[in-house]
């Protein structure tokens, strides 16, 4: 995909190679909602390492584990693999699992890997041991979430003689039998455990094995066993339409060839079939006694009999959502405000203590502004994180897909995209983040892109001033105000086009093939306050990291635009008295109303790159029904929509504006055109607010998408379809509404 | 009969799954090969997905690939939990409103 993103990793796949004295890599693996990141935490303390596997945005978390036997220290990496239930795969996503545990694909050579096994559902995490097993790799078991299954609890010894590898029983929430984990990977890493067992296939897959293996590629031979389950693998996972990376052409070749050969046999069944029924054989020696059904299940359904509820659970999870919500869209702004102030306060009192100077308009509008711009995002960041970090450790997360996933399937969308669509109503910023909840790349690249047309909180000071400015504050039918049902239509508006572009780029622009629903509904938990709080700390950080610089740069950039060349270069200066007077004047003199142009001169954003980019843009803005001075507004909005607000206010020369400052509501109203007609009517605001609704006018938005695809083809798109939607759009409306006469 | 016209409470047994080849190698692999004993959980309010209780883990799936499941009834077993089900204290109204979402959709 991108190449420097490929070298730090294949740097330290490299150091993995020099065998002398180095880290050993310990793999941590296994099903989804097992318990692994919480245990990765306990070994590893505060010490996660945020990264991405080579090739693929997906998370890559490692960290240090210090091992202390025989009064020696021995410092390990542990590494967090994304949860699987199989090793087989159809997609690159799907196919990290593998590449981590043999070291394939510029990923370093694990030493061990630690199975996460969920206690109370061995029988379907045993199904990826058996995968392990086969391939010959190291592994150690963890029979983790042990608490919740004191009742009948597998036996240890046990399972153990059944996989012939160390299981040791832990409760990663509580940190018991964590000691124990410790030291056999600490006796692991030195006598690695070697696995005797050995799944028979019948006799005709035994034969299909045989010719795959023939053709795998050398360094895929390494052992006879390995070689054996890597066959498997692929006869398992290569289709004609995979979409998998790496695989030899011939071993591709021969894969559908002995597929093909197969005829009326089902080479799927009988792999997987065998290897359930080798584990169903097994259980009862694990177990005092088998159940079909746990208690723990017992429990969280009778839970799930409200909160799943047709009435109650849609009552409660209604109520949830506003909570959520509320507190992104209210809560957040005391803490917005505050960071507002302070931004404010320290550009003040650079510009009290500096004498005026262009160095001085750096620091205050471009640095002391960029970096506002960045931080401001962190109360709603937190404050989401924190919500979803409750939503996901609780259980609660699972339901929410389960009960909206026949709303969002319509949409193409998959129901875990509810939450991060539902906080695009307060900040694109946040909700882009909060796609990585989602498993798939597709899903999560499709979200990302319509979640800015959502009408966020940004958008709310525009459309307050463009409606308090042109539509008069009558009533329809005698009590409904027009500006409050004009401010609904927006959001009903950008909803539906929010729908429909999921729709239509759902089957368009973001390929890939729909895969069916998979949704688990995890057992109900008690979420971890300490866990959610690190995990709210942690992508805060990361939001600073690496978005933080490009907003930063953005805004000096813009900042730039609007003032340079400096008013002092530019010819015939106006005497400052003059220019105070044309400010406060308020209504402008009846002469002006003339076609001779109005005695004022420019002001200096006017006379700025970004003035005269707005009017170079002017011919083509004119069809929407706007002039040279929107245009300077919305080349301003780019360093955030709000700022559309301030940018006007500089082009009238009212300094400090804000959407409910009368002067600049009064002149936007008195604004004439050459023949002395108003020149924003109430239709051209309405062209503004679409356009404003659909436009991609927020550089934080785009920087934070680049950064999360890791490249600029995204961002580009994005940007580019927005734009286009929103030129169509507004040009419709405007002319549209000439045409009925408005 | 197919695992999206069964009820909720019954316990059914997989018998075939058929569909698109990776979305069927994942089923068989969480759990749902032939001869497995799946239990029905319940429904979402909106009539989709279902969810099963298989091997002691819970799956959901859409009502559009559970069609593909061909499944036989257990009736034993269905009897059995019907009864563990009444004495766990359900309650027969959130059943019946339940069903009526099941049966709405029903083919």
């Amino acid at each position: 995909m991108n190449q420097e993103q490929l070298t730090p990793v294949s740097a330290q796949g490299a150091r993995a190679g020099q065998n002398a004295a180095r880290t050993p890599l310990l793999l941590l693996i296994g099903n989804p909602n097992v318990g692994k990141t919480t245990l990765f935490n306990r070994l590893t303390g505060q010490n996660a390492r945020i990264g991405n596997y080579p090739g693929i945005t997906v998370e890559r978390r490692s960290g240090d584990l210090t091992l202390r036997a025989d009064g020696a220290a021995r410092v390990v990496e542990v590494v967090d693999v994304p949860g699987a239930y199989s090793l087989s795969a159809r997609s690159a996503e799907e196919q990290i699992a593998l590449s981590a545990v043999l070291g394939w694909a510029e990923n370093p050579r694990p030493d061990l890997c630690v199975v996460v096994v969920d206690a109370g559902q061995l029988a379907r995490n045993l199904y990826l041991v058996t995968q392990l097993l086969e391939l010959d790799v190291q592994v150690v078991v963890a029979l983790n979430m042990i608490d919740e299954v004191r009742e009948n609890p597998p036996n240890t010894g046990e399972l153990s003689r059944f996989l012939g590898v160390p299981c040791v029983a832990t409760d990663g929430r509580h940190g018991t039998g964590l000691a124990e984990l410790e030291r056999a990977i600490s006796s692991a890493l030195s006598h690695p455990p070697r696995s005797p067992l050995r799944i028979d296939y019948p006799a005709l897959l035994e034969r299909d094995l045989e010719q795959v293996s023939a053709a795998l590629p050398r360094e895929w031979n390494e052992s006879p066993a390995r070689a054996r389950a890597l066959a498997l693998w692929a006869l398992t996972s290569i289709e004609v339409d995979d979409e998998l990376q790496g695989v030899d052409t011939a071993l591709r070749a021969r894969c559908l060839e002995v597929r093909a050969r197969a005829g009326t046999r089902d080479i799927d069944q009988e792999v997987i079939a065998t290897r359930y029924a080798r584990i169903d054989a097994e259980l009862p020696k694990l177990y005092a006694r088998l159940e079909a059904h746990p208690k723990k299940r017992k429990t969280s359904e009778r839970v799930d009999r409200v909160l799943l509820h047709p009435i109650f659970g849609f009552a409660i999870f209604i109520g949830l959502m506003l909570l959520m919500f509320q507190s992104l869209f209210s809560w957040s702004d005391p803490a917005i405000r505050l960071i507002e102030a302070c931004t404010s306060a320290a550009a003040n009192f650079v510009e009290a203590h500096v004498p005026e100077s262009i160095l001085r308009d750096l620091v205050t509008r471009g640095v002391i502004g960029g970096v506002g711009n960045v931080v401001v995002f962190l109360p709603q960041i937190l404050l989401l994180f924190f919500c979803i970090g409750i939503l996901e450790d609780s259980g609660y997360m699972a339901r929410v897909a389960f009960l909206m996933d026949r709303i969002m399937k319509a949409l193409g969308l998959h129901g875990r995209a509810f939450v991060p669509m539902l906080s695009g109503f307060a900040c694109a910023v946040p909700a882009i983040l909060a796609t990585r909840t989602m498993e798939r790349q597709r899903d999560r690249l499709l979200t990302m892109l319509v979640v800015p047309l959502m009408t966020c909180s940004a958008r709310l000071p525009v459309y307050t001033l463009i409606i308090g400015a042109l539509f008069p504050p009558t009533r329809v039918f005698g009590w409904l105000p027009v500006q409050g049902l004009l401010m609904i239509a927006m959001y009903l508006f950008s909803t539906f086009i929010t729908l429909i572009s999921a729709g239509v780029l759902g089957r368009t622009a973001v390929k890939g093939r729909r895969i069916p629903l998979i949704l688990e509904l995890p057992p109900y938990r008690l979420p971890s306050l300490f866990g959610t709080l690190r995990m709210m700390w942690r992508r805060a950080l990361m939001f600073l990291k690496e978005a933080g610089s490009g907003i930063l740069l953005f805004t000096i950039l813009l900042w730039a635009l609007l003032s340079f060349p400096r008013p002092a270069l530019v010819d015939q200066p106006l005497p400052p008295a003059a220019a105070i007077h044309q400010q406060f004047t308020g209504h402008q003199p009846a002469e002006a109303a003339t076609p001779v142009p109005p005695p004022a001169g420019p002001s200096a954003i006017e006379q700025s790159y970004g003035g005269r980019l707005g009017k170079a843009i002017e011919p083509a803005l004119r069809p929407l029904g706007f002039d040279w001075k929107i245009g300077v507004g919305l080349i301003g909005a780019f360093a955030a929509r709000e700022v559309f607000v301030s940018t006007l206010g500089l082009v009238y020369g009212i300094g400090d504006a804000d959407e409910n400052t009368t002067p600049l509501r009064d002149k936007i109203r008195q604004e004439q055109k050459a023949d002395g007609s108003p020149a924003y009517s109430p239709l051209m605001g309405l062209s503004l607010m679409v356009f404003f609704a659909l436009s991609c006018q927020c550089m934080s938005t785009l920087m934070v998408v680049y950064r999360e695809t890791r490249t600029v083809r995204w961002p580009l798109f994005m940007f580019g379809y927005m734009t286009t939607l929103a030129y169509v759009a507004s040009f419709l409306v405007y002319q549209s509404g000439r045409l009925l006469g408005f | 009969m197919n695992l999206a016209q069964t009820r909720i409470g019954q316990v059914v047994t997989v018998a075939h799954i058929a569909g698109e080849g990776s979305f069927r190698r994942r089923l068989m692999e969480l759990g749902l090969v032939p001869g497995t004993r799946v239990e029905v959980i319940g429904v979402a309010p909106l009539g989709d997905p279902l969810e099963l209780l298989v091997r002691g883990s819970s799956l959901s799936i859409r009502r559009a690939e559970a069609r593909g499941v061909s499944v036989s009834l257990d009736e034993a077993s269905s009897a059995e939990r019907a009864a563990t089900a009444g004495s766990a204290g359900r309650s027969e109204s959130n059943t019946a409103l339940a069903r009526g979402g099941l049966a709405r959709s029903a083919p």
